[in-house]
């Protein structure tokens, strides 16, 4: 059977990140499961976690009074769901919800970032990661924004 | 009727079906011209519809049928209304084929990366229907179709069946979702990004806003395909569509003649430019 250090070299996020770092990131993570319409996160709760998506689609919602929940975006396999982990104060900034059936790895947050603080070395590997992805998404939602499709050709 | 007449001169065609495909987008089928004096056209090339009286506009095919035209419009001013207002039985005047088209001898054998932005679907549909056509004469076919909100989409039932004949990896995305839409939310770039391709063997044709078109063109070259393998449909404003009024020319390129479609190379200095 494949160790959890395994299974998480696997994922396109980890690519490259040496044995001895998987092993380590490894003691943060368990597999889990979302059925369909379950929240993963919720908007203002503690960001305890981060997961790495596996299968299954998941929407990234907020709710408005009277207009309800408004999906911002979704994600899917080989994504990465959540960056407020990271910073104070540490709370989610949107609702996720599985829309299939998901299946992801869950980092304990605050095992991942003690594990960043005590070995730099990783957390710049572990970010060198996370910021292509979220100026990647920041540049996204501009693009969506701008309504570019409402507009002509 | 001589290659030249047909040109700059417009033919009367009969407007054969009109669909509906969007709250402002139509399909126009026409007929052929008689007695085969016009080619059959190539994906990637347009026609300039005259509804009488009004205008004439660049409008590309979006089929590959060779036995009719058709053509998908969005209303966006006097011509483009005008046209999605014909009716069957109703005439307008053509002409065409004109410009070069995307690269379909270049693309056999190789990945496929098409990546539309609302109606630039429609340019991009022929290539999808040769391919299909086709099929062992080129590489994985993947399509990227970003739309605003899922009433937007086009040809929405061939979207489903593409979907489901499993000849490609079509994905598509809306910017606005709604209630009923268990799809995609968000720009296209989010998807294109976990696409597994060889970006060596990869050839990107998009077609869609120049800014859409830019920042997928970035990306893939990001990823490893070579500029010249990046292909972009530029479709600005155009007059006479035969290299003929410079109402299109830009520097020693002439949008009409030399495209609409040119290697992201060529044009990247272009696609900063406003108006020409
Ligand atoms: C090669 C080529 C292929 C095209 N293929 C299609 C097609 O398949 N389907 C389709 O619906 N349209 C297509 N277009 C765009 C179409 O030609 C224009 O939308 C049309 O000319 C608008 O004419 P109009 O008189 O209706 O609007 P106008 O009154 O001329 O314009 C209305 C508004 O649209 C803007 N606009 C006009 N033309 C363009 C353009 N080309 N690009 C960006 N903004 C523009 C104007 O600035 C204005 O804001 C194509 C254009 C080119 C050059």
């Amino acid at each position: 059977m494949k160790s959890m250090a395994d299974l998480i070299r696997e994922h396109p996020f980890l690519a490259g990140l040496s044995d001895e770092y998987c092993e380590l990131v490894a003691g943060c993570a368990k597999n889990v499961v979302f059925e369909p319409g379950s929240y993963i996160i919720r908007e203002g709760q503690p960001a305890g976690q981060f997961h790495l998506l596996r299968e299954g689609q998941v929407s990234l919602e907020v709710y408005a009074p009277r207009r309800g929940s408004i999906v911002l975006q979704t994600l899917g396999a080989n994504d990465i769901l959540g960056a407020s982990w990271i910073v104070p104060p540490y709370r989610w900034t949107s609702d996720a919800r599985a829309v299939e059936r998901v299946r992801a790895f869950a980092f304990d947050a605050t095992c991942l970032r003690g594990k960043c603080e005590a070995d730099p070395a990783l957390g710049y590997a572990l970010m060198k990661r996370f910021v292509p992805i979220i100026l990647q998404r920041v540049t996204a939602a501009r693009m969506q924004s701008l309504d570019l499709y409402g507009a002509s050709v | 009727m001589s290659g030249a007449s047909t040109k700059l001169a417009p033919m009367p065609l009969r407007v054969l079906s009109s669909t509906r495909e969007t709250a402002d987008s139509m399909t126009l089928v026409l007929e052929r011209p008689p007695g085969g004096s016009v080619g059959p056209g190539a994906p990637g090339q347009f026609n300039m519809l005259y509804p009488f009286g009004i205008g004439e506009a660049a409008i590309s095919l979006s089929s590959d049928t060779a036995d009719r035209f058709v053509h998908t419009i969005r209303g966006v001013g006097a011509v483009s209304d005008a046209l999605g207002r014909l009716r069957p039985g109703d005439t307008l005047g053509v002409r065409g084929p004109f410009g070069n088209g995307w690269p379909m001898e270049r693309a056999r054998g190789r990945t496929l990366v098409l990546v539309a932005g609302g109606i630039g679907l429609a340019p991009l549909r022929p290539v999808i229907h040769a391919v299909l056509r086709d099929r062992s004469a080129y590489g994985k076919l993947f399509v990227f179709y970003g739309a605003r909100s899922p009433r937007e989409r086009l040809y929405v039932g061939e979207l489903e069946r593409w979907q489901a004949g499993g000849a490609m990896d079509l994905s598509v995305t809306v910017d606005f979702g709604d209630a009923n839409w268990a799809g995609r939310v968000g720009f296209v770039t989010a998807l294109l990004g976990h696409a597994q391709f060889d970006p060596a063997e990869t050839l990107l044709m998009t077609c869609g806003p120049e800014v859409m078109m830019r920042a997928v063109a970035n990306q893939m070259i990001g990823r490893g395909v070579a500029p010249g393998d990046v292909y972009v449909s530029l479709e600005r404003n155009m007059k006479c569509a035969a290299g003929l009024c410079g109402h299109c020319q830009f520097g020693s390129i002439f949008i009409c003649k030399d495209g609409p479609v040119f290697t992201y190379d060529r044009v990247e200095h272009l696609l900063r430019v406003r108006e020409i």
